[in-house]
């Protein structure tokens, strides 16, 4: 018994899951048990979208020292722009729409690795530049854009079942997935050992090049879909719609579980730190408290969390 | 994130050739600057006057001190992400506090410095990822500013509006500031030992750690320096725009970060260099608004401007290091 106890305590993730279950404990608590359940499917959709993010900027941390994706914000405001566009509000060319958002997320994504390659710079500068770059696009293309989502695809990223969102449900799925191809496909291993050790990858005979070009690919496309999902449920794309997956996407990675090192990567816990993040938020609302206070103690917890989880020696 | 990397070329195959790329890659930044001012020069030639110059760089003296700051983090193979909310930051303590009661003031830029200290002992001692721990830092700078600060105004102190006012004869203030801002930064991180110890701390950890240095002092002295630039940047700006806003300093972050970058700096391995980060942050501030402002290009692309020199200039330094070792 003790045993299967000391397994579950051993697994990283289950920090974030406890921290998630404590900060909706203290929310409870303090409105005397109404809308537990209303906080939890809010939470619960608001989650998906950085979960989503998060599981694509896991894969590019995974890949070693020095890998962030810092386009995402720029990523997912161009990608809501480009999806409302093409969708147009009409609910006929949804699926035209979120191609179009994953075919703009995948350019960012192959964008971002050629800059890396070419200019075989560090990714945080190769990104960081691009970000730039996409951001002027985002700002010159989507300003004043005034496009609704189409109804029923608005309606499709606010559905529930039994209180919980169907988005939910379906990014449940799409995590699985993606610990599959981590755990078990040539794809997820290869990005673990080079993550490890990228000279030790290559001489393996792993083609490093083009697991780093299909990571940073995956997580702009992922980034793509985030914009088209969100504009879908906030009613409308607007350039600062990704602003907050900045910090979000790289501390959702780094409370689940996920070295920064690099060669060590947890899924279960971007879902984790998703909902600890979103549920201290509510919390800190419940509270009632302003502004200010909201940000500075969102802040404050976060380097608390990241402390007391501590950072792990680097594999080498 | 320490990651000793043993990436310096070998010194000894080839000098003559390697000394040249050295210089070439050393003149990047500078000649990078040249340019764009020729480019101004060139679009309208009126700019290049004494007003022109102090008109044109004046927003550039706080992105240099930003930059020098970030400068330091880097060198200790680190990233501060807080560093824009952290100047807006300051900017709100010096439009209030500063100007009421200038003891409480200074106590409390002080104690900003103390706290990155006390950031850069964390990170060194739980050996914590600098990008979430500074992540996380932002939101507490702007919560804080915006407690300070809920509605744009305050107004700076006297003395500081005197200070940046100055019009010295022949050379612009901004000029002469950014003179001041690199020597002193070249001398105190490349002239002195213990400047020569801080690099070490991220070009090879280890081997400073043996040596007998403390690593956890020179991580915190890091911080502490970047703390200092910080709080100077914060001032400069507000002594420029006269009255504060919790949001004034947000886009001092990235700039910080491409301005070390533009000058010559590496992200791991402690190699950075004070003058070219000067360069590089008045190389970013001149092309971010007065040479697009006389290309008649609108300002939604002058940060698309920004991120294309950056890619240009390390596009460049790429051309010239091309036999360096692969990363």
């Amino acid at each position: 018994m003790t045993s299967v106890v000391g397994r579950i305590v051993a697994r990283p993730w289950i920090w974030s899951f406890a921290g998630a279950l404590l900060v909706w404990l203290a929310a409870i608590l303090f409105t005397r048990g109404h809308g537990a359940g209303g906080m939890l499917t809010a939470a619960l959709s608001l989650a998906v979208f950085t979960v989503v993010v998060g599981v694509g900027q896991m894969f590019v941390i995974t890949l070693g020292p020095g890998n962030v994706d810092l386009s995402l914000p720029a990523n997912i405001g161009l990608a809501s722009a480009v999806a409302m566009t093409v969708m147009d509000g009409d609910d006929g060319r949804v699926a035209l729409g979120l191609l179009a958002a994953l075919a703009c997320g995948f350019t960012v994504g192959v964008v971002n690795y050629l800059l890396i390659r070419a200019l075989r710079i560090p990714p945080i500068i190769a990104t960081l530049s691009a970000s730039f770059v996409i951001q002027s696009i985002d700002i010159s293309y989507g300003r004043g854009l005034q496009i609704k989502p189409p109804p029923g695809f608005a309606d499709f990223t606010n559905i529930q079942l039994f209180g919980i969102p169907i988005l939910a449900i379906l990014t449940v799925a799409f995590t699985v997935g993606a610990g599959v191809v981590l755990q078990r496909t040539v794809y997820g291993r290869s990005v673990l050992a080079i993550g490890q050790n990228m000279r030790a990858a290559r001489l393996a005979g792993i083609r490093v090049g083009w697991v780093r070009f299909a990571t940073y690919a995956l997580s702009g496309t992922l980034g793509g879909l985030d914009g088209a999902l969100l504009a879908g449920y906030f009613r409308g794309a607007n350039v600062d719609i990704g602003n907050e997956y900045l910090l979000a996407s790289i501390a959702v990675v780094v409370i689940g579980g996920t070295s920064v090192a690099g060669g060590k990567a947890n899924v279960p816990g971007i879902w984790g730190a998703a909902l600890f993040l979103v549920l201290l938020l509510t919390m800190l609302n419940t509270f009632g408290v302003s502004a200010g206070v909201r940000l500075v103690l969102t802040g404050v917890i976060i380097v608390a969390v990241i402390t007391a989880a501590g950072g792990q020696k680097a594999l080498r | 994130m320490a990651v000793p990397i043993a990436a310096s070329p070998p010194a000894s195959q080839a000098p003559g050739r390697l000394d040249l790329r050295r210089l070439l890659r050393a003149l990047l930044p500078a000649l990078s600057l040249a340019l764009v001012l020729l480019a101004i020069a060139w679009l309208n030639p009126r700019a290049i006057s004494y007003f022109g110059f102090t008109l044109m760089l004046n927003l550039a003296i706080p992105i240099a001190l930003a930059t020098i700051a970030q400068m330091f983090v880097i060198a200790g193979n680190d990233l501060d992400l807080s560093i824009g909310a952290f100047v807006g930051f300051v900017g709100c303590v010096a439009a209030t506090w500063l100007r009421e009661t200038p003891l409480i003031g200074v106590l409390v830029l002080l104690g900003c410095i103390a706290v990155y200290a006390a950031l850069g002992a964390l990170i060194h001692l739980r050996n914590l990822p600098s990008i979430v721990v500074t992540l996380g830092m932002s939101f507490v700078w702007q919560g804080l500013a915006i407690l300070l600060l809920p509605k744009p105004g305050g107004k700076a102190p006297d003395w500081l509006l005197a200070i940046m006012g100055v019009k010295p004869p022949f050379i612009p203030f901004p000029i002469l500031a950014a003179l001041v801002i690199a020597v002193v930064a070249y001398v105190g991180l490349m002239r002195t030992s213990y400047g020569t110890i801080l690099r070490g701390s991220g070009g090879n950890a280890v081997a400073i750690g043996r040596a007998g240095w403390s690593l956890l002092k020179a991580k915190m002295a890091l911080f502490a320096c970047t703390g200092l630039f910080g709080v100077l940047s914060g001032l400069a700006l507000i002594g420029i725009t006269t009255s504060a806003d919790a949001n004034i300093g947000n886009g001092y972050t990235l700039l910080s970060i491409a301005g070390v970058i533009l000058g010559g700096g590496e992200f791991v391995g402690g190699r950075v260099s004070p003058i070219g980060a000067v360069i590089g942050a008045l190389t970013l501030a001149l092309a971010a608004s007065p040479l697009l402002t006389f290309m008649r290009i609108p300002p939604d692309w002058q940060v698309a401007a920004n991120g294309a020199i950056l890619i240009v200039v390390l596009a460049a330094r790429v051309l010239i290091s091309r036999k360096d070792v692969e990363r």
